[in-house]
């Protein structure tokens, strides 16, 4: 979960691997290499072609046709909904709760930081779960909510809800370590130059953890847009209204429309190529001013 | 700005960092709160800056109690020992930070904040690093803008925790002096923390000796190095030679000799401990006809610098003992390791055991 704590590292392990006295003999290495580019190959690449080539099998017109009907379009457009509104939450929930456990002591601190591991450790499917036991027909808040006709399960809250759930460790696992790492001395240094809570926030707390706080909210983005299991269970799969993107592959694969499924399975996969392309010019940007103020002090 | 404290009591958990701490520190002077670490005088610090809230106790500043006073409103400036400068900004921006940060009615200008910010830079003789960033500053430069940034704000108070101790011996030295005579032109009360003793005795107007969260004592740099009201103080501000000895009669016991000591006249039989400095002992090849003192062996001598420093075992194998003497001293007795020698302590300071007031 620290992937740019450990990026900074980079630098110095391509500097000890390039050093002749402790690298292997070369078939070790070719050898080693040769085993995870095969591996690589077969669980990553050629899946990840067989989705563009399946999807494009019918030609570019058909493509764009599945696409382009009103299902897979509200499908689209509800997981950005989806997304939009859980990234931003969860960067708020995120940075408070990294700024609460790394900057203040209090009872119960370990029990938040176990807490916000939660949705890692249980099965999406409960998650699910939960909010169709709260505010479902049958759940705690079921009769009131029918009373008043609110539609919380089976409609588009309920998805934003499991949406949030799962993702919402991220962004605050990312800052904790960061936080923790760069301490409070500096906070401590703007309270008595007379800065106010915000002011620090904004000033001092957020810029020194941008890096960090990109990089988790490009997780959360991710997670947001290609949970499933969560997001299935409180779904009700009402086409056209209640269907995420992975939701809508999943219907038009069950229904054989292959072409279909792939061709909007070839666009959540493109979206996770931009994230991967983000998330790796977030960590060179990290690394890039970690090494360049080590550089300097030196 | 005089500082008061009143009283002050801090416990972190079962662990009493500071137990009824009273001091005055008048304004205008430079003192340094002196003792091994762990004792509270950074906590002390703290609390005066409001980074820290005492357990019970009060702070006054100018007579009026602010114990209860916000941090930002206490008008200190603190320069942390890690200097704690904002990585993310330039050295200019660090300076201006406490000027940009106030409310819109009390902020200066533009131009206003560039020039005091340039003002200061050359105060501390930095100007031409304006637009760096600290982790391209060398320590000694970084604390000398983490100073800059804490008068920035006009301060009527200055703290300063362990300020040059994370520096090399030598950048160390000269900020020492350069710190004493910035404070000579600005004359801002200034208090700092340190826990090298020859740092305190050097740079501070007063000193302030704590032990385990208590004042042991307070005075000039030199009542406290020539008067240690305490075996602790004796301890702790310089090298000393510490004897076991029974007092009695106004003369201390060490060994099979009786040195005539000038304090405890009516004191009968009682264990003590008895100090002298290591240049307080007198060495001589041939027993002195009038002086009382031991026989001993030199066991080492390190002539490296203007003092030489010989170790000395007592020929009743019980104690070892330091002796400083000057490169002359030290050619005229042509004192070499296993000579059999003649030692004699001056200013035997004794102070009782279970007695720690002293004499």
């Amino acid at each position: 979960m620290s992937g740019i704590n450990t990026s900074q590292y980079s630098r110095y392990q391509s500097k000890v691997a390039r050093s002749r006295a402790t690298s292997e003999p070369a078939w070790v290495r070719y050898l080693l290499i040769g085993i995870a580019l095969s591996f690589l190959s077969l669980f990553l690449f050629v899946p990840l072609a067989a989705v563009f080539t399946e999807a494009l099998r019918k030609g570019f017109d058909t493509y764009v046709t599945a696409l382009s009907d009103p299902d897979a379009f509200a499908a689209i457009k509800l997981t950005f909904l989806a997304a939009v509104i859980a990234v931003p939450l969860n960067l708020v929930f995120g940075v408070s709760a990294a700024w609460a456990i790394t900057k203040f002591e209090f009872k119960g601190k370990s029990i938040l930081i176990t807490l916000i591991d939660l949705p890692f450790a249980v099965s999406p499917v409960i998650a699910g779960l939960i909010y169709v036991l709260i505010f479902g027909a049958q759940g705690w808040f079921g009769s009131y909510l029918i009373d008043n006709d609110i539609k919380i399960v089976f409609a588009v809250p309920g998805i934003v809800l499991a949406t949030i759930f799962v993702t919402f460790p991220f962004v605050a696992r990312e800052l904790i370590p960061l936080m923790q790492a760069q301490g409070k001395d500096e906070e401590e240094a703007g309270l008595v130059l007379g800065a106010s809570g915000w002011q620090i926030l904004w000033r001092i707390t957020l810029p020194n953890v941008k890096w960090g706080l990109l990089y988790g909210v490009i997780l959360t983005n991710a997670r947001a847009m290609g949970e499933f299991g969560a997001v299935s269970v409180v779904s009700g799969h009402i086409r056209g209204l209640t269907n995420t993107m992975p939701l809508h592959v999943e219907i038009l694969y069950n229904e054989y429309n292959y072409a279909a499924a792939f061709a909007v399975a070839s666009l959540l996969a493109l979206l996770a190529l931009v994230t991967l392309a983000l998330k790796t010019f977030v960590e060179w940007r990290a690394a890039r001013d970690a090494s360049l103020s080590e550089n300097a002090s030196q | 700005m005089s500082i008061e404290i009143r009283n002050i009591k801090k416990n972190f958990g079962q662990f009493s960092a500071l137990n009824d701490v009273s001091l005055d520190v008048p304004s205008g002077e430079l003192v340094a709160l002196l003792g091994p670490s762990g004792c509270g005088k950074t906590t002390l610090l703290r609390i005066i800056a409001g980074l820290e809230t005492p357990d019970s106790g009060n702070i006054l500043f100018y007579g009026n109690d602010a114990t209860e006073r916000q941090v930002r409103e206490r008008e200190v400036g603190f320069v942390f020992q890690h200097y704690a400068l904002f990585r993310h900004m330039t050295v200019f921006e660090n300076v201006a930070f406490g000027l940009r940060v106030r409310p819109k009615h009390t902020r200066p200008n533009e131009a206003e904040i560039k020039r005091r910010v340039h003002e200061l830079l050359n105060l501390v003789q930095l100007d031409w690093l304006a637009d760096r960033y600290p982790p391209q500053l060398s320590g000694g430069q970084r604390q000398r803008i983490a100073l800059a940034r804490a008068l920035a704000v006009e301060p009527k108070v200055l703290l300063l925790d362990e300020p040059f101790g994370a520096l090399d011996a030598k950048v160390r030295k000269e900020l020492r002096r350069w710190l004493r005579r910035l404070h000579d032109e600005l004359h801002i009360t200034s208090i700092f923390v340190t826990h090298d003793q020859e740092e305190a005795l050097e740079v501070a107007d007063r000193v302030v000796v704590i032990n385990k969260g208590k004042i042991e004592q307070i005075g000039s740099p030199q009542e406290v190095y020539d008067h240690p009201v305490s075996p602790f103080v004796y301890q702790f501000l310089g090298n000393v030679n510490q004897f076991d000895s029974h007092v009695h009669n106004g003369a201390a016991k060490i060994g099979e000799v009786n040195l005539k000591i000038d304090a405890h006249p009516d004191t009968q039989n009682s264990p003590a401990l008895a100090f002298v400095r290591p240049h307080d002992i007198e060495i001589y090849n041939e027993q002195h006809p009038e002086k009382l003192g031991f026989e001993a062996i030199v066991r080492y001598v390190n002539a490296v610098g203007p003092l030489v420093r010989v170790e000395l075992e007592r020929a009743d194998h019980t104690e070892l003992v330091e002796a400083e003497l000057t490169q002359e001293r030290f050619r005229e007795l042509n004192l070499t390791a296993a000579q059999h020698v003649f030692i004699y302590p001056r200013n035997v300071r004794v102070f009782l055991k279970g007695d720690n007031a002293g004499a």
